[in-house]
C-alpha cells in the first residue's frame, strides 16, 4: 500500500465518521437493543434515577434500581430513566443538569454526596422535582430529602445475630461500617442494643471500610473481623461480600440492602429496602401536585423495609431456623408490629439507653427524636441526645 | 518427505506480493493529524461493531453522543467545563513529554493542587470575605505550588539519582489520594462527612449562569473562568516551548540529549524545572476545578484526568495548542459516553479509542508498502 493510498483510506475514514454522526436521526431512542440512553419520552410523567454503583451490583443500587422498576409497572402514563456508576464528585452535577435539561419531571439521587449539585440544580430548574435519599438538605418546594427507619430492622437482625453468637458460645460480633456519619453510627447502635436483647454478655467491634462500594475492601474488611474472631459480621456497605467471607471461614454475615443479597447458608438475614412503594406514592403525588417535598422519613408501616426470612413468602435461612423458638417468635411479633406502625425507630431508640462508657445518653421514660438520630451536635440543628455516642456492647472508639 | 507447496505458490502465473514495513526517514507535519484523525475514525468503525454486537445500532448511538456533547449552547458549556481540567493536565503532560520525562503523575499534581488551593480557604490563610481579586489568585498560586512540589520530588530523583520518574510519579498519585484523604476524612471533614464545608463564594471562580439575572440567556451555563485561565495556560506553555530559549532547551534536550550536553544545556536543572512546570500545571488544573466546579474539597474530584490527559497529548502529537480543541473533544465524549447504559460500553469505547491511537504511533514511525516479491531490494 503506498502512502497516497494510505491518505486516501483515512480521508474516506474520517468522512465515514462524519457521515455516521450527521445521518443519525433527530430523536434519540430510549432503548437502543442491549444499551439505553436516557431520553424523555413525550405525553408521560418522566423519572430519571442516578446511582453510585452499578444498577445490579446486588445490593443499594439494585433495590433502587428496582423500586425505579416498580413505579414504570404500577404508576400509570409513567416513563423511566438511570444512570448508573456515577461518581460523587466530579461528574455528578453535569449529570444532573443533563437529565434536568432534557426534561425530567423527578429525578431521584440515591447517594450522600449528591446533595449539594442537586440542591443547585433545584434551583435552576424549578419545575422538576428532585429527591435525594439519606442526606441532610431539602428546599421545601422542589429539592426534599428521603430516607427511612432501617434502624428497626438493624436492630431486629442484631436480636437474631446476638442469639446466634450466644447458641455458638462465641458471643463476639462484628460491623463493618461505611462512614463515620450519624447514618452508620444510628445503625450500628441499633445492631449492639438488639444484639444486647437477646444476648447479654455479647460485644460488637466496629471496622471503617470508608467506602460504600468497593467488593474488595469489604471482602478484606469482612475476613479482618471474623480472624479478629467475631462470630457474626454486619455490614452496612452494598456488597454481599460479608456472607461470602462468612461461608469460607465457617461463620455468619449479616447483608444489607437487597433482599436477593441473603441467598447463601452463611447469610442468617438480610435487613432490606423496598423502594418501590415508596418511590410509587412519591410519583403519584408530585403528578398530582400533592407532594411537597421536604424530611420524609418513613417508617416500616410503609412496606419498604424488610428482614430476610422473615417477611411474607420467604423462609428463615438455616442459621436462623435453628435459634431458640422465643427468640424467633420475638422478631416475627415485632416484624409484625413494624408492618401495622406499633414498633418504630423510636420505639428501638427508648430509655434507658447506656453508652459505652458507661454514661446513660437516654433515661428511662425518654426517647430519642428524629433529629437526635440525624445529626451530630456540631451540626448546629439543635439535637439534645444526638448521635454521636457508642452503644453498651460496642468495643470501639468513635473517629475523632 | 515431500514438501507441499504453500497456498501462495499455487498462483505461479500471477505476480504476488507482500506487506513490507520499513522505517520512516522523516515524518511530514500534517501526516500526524492524519493518522490520528484515522486512528479515532477506526477507534469509531470499531465502537459501532461492538455496539452492534450488543443490539443496538452505533449511528443512532454516535448521533446521540454529538448532540449530548455539542448540541445545544447548554450542553457545550458543560463540554467546555469538562474540557478545562483536561487541558491543563495534557499541557502538564505536554511538557514533560516533549522532554521525553515520563510524568504519569498529573493525576497526583491534580490533587495535590487542588488541595493546596484549599489550604488558602480552610486553614484558613485568607478570611472568607477576602476580595476574590485576592482570593482567587492566591488559590492560583497555591494549587500551582502545590502541584510543582509534587512534580518537583520525583524531577530531583530523576536528575540526581537517575530514579525511574514513571514509577516515583505514578506511585506518587496514590499517596496525593491519600493525602487528601486524610484531610477531608479528618481535619477538614464536615461533621464526619468525608468532604470539607463548601468554600466561601468569594473564593469560587466567576460562571456565565452567575450573571443570569443581568443576561437572562446567561442561565444554567456553568462554564467558569477557570476554561479562559486553561486557554491562557495553553497559550503561555506554546510561549515557552516555541519562542523562549527553555523552550529550545527542552525540545533540544528531549530530541537529543547528547546534543543537548555538548551545547552546554543544563540537564539536570531543566529536569527539575521541567517536572516543576508539569505539576504547577496539573495543580493549577486541580485548583480550576474545586473553584470553578466542586466548590469545596472533597474525594472523587478527578475522574481520572491526569491519566486521560496523557491521552490527549499524545493525540495533540504534545503540540499545546492542538490540546485544546482535543481536550473539548474529549470532554464532550467523556460527558455523552456518561449517559450510555450499563455504563461500560462508552469505557469499552474509549479505551478502544487508546488502543487504536497508540497503534497508530506505528504507522507515523513506520511505513508499510506492498512489495512484489522478487523485486525486494
Amino acid at each position: 500500500m503506498s502512502r497516497s493510498m494510505a491518505l486516501r483510506l483515512a480521508v474516506l475514514l474520517t468522512l465515514l465518521a462524519l457521515a455516521l454522526t450527521a445521518c443519525g436521526g433527530e430523536e434519540a431512542p430510549e432503548v437502543v437493543g442491549g444499551f439505553e440512553i436516557p431520553a424523555v419520552e413525550e405525553g408521560k410523567f418522566n423519572i430519571a434515577m442516578v446511582l453510585i454503583g452499578p444498577h445490579d451490583d446486588g445490593g443499594w443500587s439494585q433495590a433502587h434500581f428496582e423500586g425505579l422498576e416498580y413505579v414504570a409497572e404500577n404508576v400509570p402514563d409513567v416513563h423511566i430513566a438511570y444512570i448508573e456508576n456515577v461518581p460523587e464528585g466530579a461528574d455528578s452535577e453535569q449529570i444532573f443538569r443533563s437529565l434536568s435539561r432534557k426534561g425530567f419531571d423527578l429525578i431521584f439521587g440515591t447517594s450522600f454526596g449528591y446533595m449539594d449539585p442537586m440542591e443547585v440544580l433545584a434551583e435552576e430548574f424549578p419545575d422538576v422535582t428532585y429527591i435525594h435519599i439519606s442526606g441532610i438538605k431539602s428546599n421545601m418546594t422542589n429539592f426534599g430529602n428521603l430516607f427511612g427507619a432501617m434502624e428497626n430492622m438493624k436492630y431486629m437482625a442484631g436480636m437474631l445475630a446476638g442469639a446466634r453468637a450466644q447458641m455458638d458460645g462465641n458471643p463476639k460480633l462484628g460491623y463493618m461500617a461505611t462512614f463515620p456519619i450519624p447514618e452508620e453510627i444510628r445503625l450500628g447502635n441499633a445492631i449492639a442494643l438488639g444484639m444486647r436483647e437477646t444476648c447479654p454478655e455479647c460485644t460488637l467491634d466496629v471496622r471503617w471500610i470508608n467506602t460504600w462500594h468497593d467488593p474488595i475492601i469489604e471482602k478484606e474488611a469482612a475476613a479482618s473481623l471474623f480472624d479478629a474472631g467475631a462470630q457474626v459480621v454486619f455490614t452496612g456497605a452494598d456488597t454481599p461480600a460479608v456472607a461470602d467471607v462468612a461461608q469460607e471461614k465457617g461463620k455468619w454475615g449479616v447483608t444489607y440492602d437487597w433482599y436477593g443479597s441473603c441467598k447463601i447458608d452463611a447469610c442468617l438475614t438480610a435487613p432490606y429496602w423496598v423502594w418501590g412503594p415508596v418511590y410509587a406514592e412519591i410519583a403519584e403525588g408530585v403528578i398530582a401536585g400533592t407532594y411537597t417535598p421536604g424530611w420524609d422519613y418513613f417508617d416500616g408501616d410503609t412496606g419498604a423495609l424488610g428482614l430476610y426470612g422473615f417477611m411474607e413468602g420467604e423462609e428463615l435461612q438455616p442459621g436462623v431456623a435453628e435459634l431458640p423458638e422465643d427468640v424467633i417468635q420475638a422478631v416475627r411479633d415485632l416484624v409484625a408490629d413494624t408492618l401495622v406502625g406499633d414498633f418504630t425507630r423510636f420505639d428501638v431508640f427508648s430509655g434507658p439507653i447506656y453508652d459505652n462508657q458507661g454514661n446513660l445518653i437516654v433515661p428511662e421514660g425518654k426517647a430519642l427524636e428524629q433529629v437526635d438520630l440525624d445529626a451530630f451536635p456540631e451540626f448546629g440543628l439543635g439535637c439534645e441526645y444526638c448521635m454521636k455516642w457508642w452503644a453498651e456492647g460496642i468495643t470501639a472508639e468513635l473517629p475523632e | 518427505m515431500t514438501t507441499k507447496p504453500s497456498l501462495f505458490a499455487q498462483y505461479r502465473g500471477g505476480a504476488r506480493f507482500r506487506l513490507r514495513m520499513e522505517p520512516r526517514m522523516k515524518q511530514p507535519g500534517w501526516l500526524g493529524l492524519i493518522v490520528s484523525l484515522g486512528a479515532v475514525t477506526f477507534a469509531l468503525v470499531l465502537g459501532g461493531i461492538v455496539l452492534m454486537l450488543v443490539g443496538g445500532d452505533p449511528f443512532r448511538a454516535y448521533a446521540f453522543m454529538a448532540k449530548a456533547a455539542f448540541g445545544d449552547i447548554g450542553v457545550f458549556s458543560d463540554t467546555l467545563v469538562k474540557a478545562t481540567p483536561l487541558i491543563l493536565v495534557s499541557l502538564a503532560a505536554v511538557v514533560a513529554f516533549r522532554m521525553r520525562l515520563w510524568n504519569i503523575g498529573a493525576e497526583g499534581q491534580f490533587y495535590l493542587g487542588a488541595f493546596g488551593a484549599s489550604l488558602v480557604v480552610l486553614t484558613p490563610i485568607l478570611p472568607p470575605e477576602t476580595s476574590p481579586w485576592l482570593m482567587i489568585p492566591a488559590m492560583m498560586i497555591m494549587g500551582m505550588l502545590a502541584g510543582a512540589l509534587w512534580g518537583f520530588i520525583p524531577g530531583y530523583l530523576k536528575a540526581k539519582y537517575n530514579v525511574n520518574e514513571i514509577i516515583s510519579t505514578l506511585m506518587m498519585n496514590y499517596i496525593a489520594v491519600a493525602w487528601n484523604n486524610y484531610f477531608i476524612f479528618d481535619v477538614w471533614s464536615e461533621g464526619g462527612f468525608q468532604m470539607s464545608r463548601q468554600f466561601p463564594k468569594t473564593a469560587w471562580l466567576p460562571r456565565l449562569t452567575d450573571y443570569s439575572a443581568q443576561v437572562p440567556m446567561f442561565r444554567g451555563l456553568t462554564i467558569h473562568l477557570g476554561f479562559v485561565i486553561a486557554l491562557i495556560a495553553a497559550g503561555v506553555v506554546w510561549w515557552i516551548m516555541y519562542r523562549s530559549r527553555w523552550g529550545y532547551e527542552i525540545r533540544l534536550i528531549g530530541d537529543n540529549p547528547r546534543a543537548a550536553r555538548y551545547a552546554g544545556i543544563n540537564i539536570v536543572r531543566n529536569t527539575i524545572l521541567v517536572m516543576m512546570l508539569s505539576g504547577a500545571l496539573a495543580g493549577l488544573g486541580g485548583m480550576l476545578e474545586i473553584s470553578g466546579v466542586v466548590h469545596r474539597l472533597q474525594g472523587a474530584i478527578s475522574s481520572g484526568y491526569g491519566f486521560t490527559g496523557i491521552i490527549i497529548a499524545w493525540l495533540a502529537k504534545l503540540n499545546p495548542i492542538l490540546v485544546v480543541p482535543i481536550s473539548i473533544l474529549f470532554g464532550g465524549l467523556l460527558l455523552a459516553g456518561r449517559e450510555i447504559q450499563p455504563s461500560g460500553i462508552p469505557m469499552l469505547i474509549q479505551g478502544i479509542i487508546l488502543v487504536c491511537l497508540i497503534g497508530s504511533d506505528f504507522l507515523l514511525r513506520n511505513r508499510i508498502r506492498l512489495v512484489q516479491i522478487g523485486q525486494e531490494a
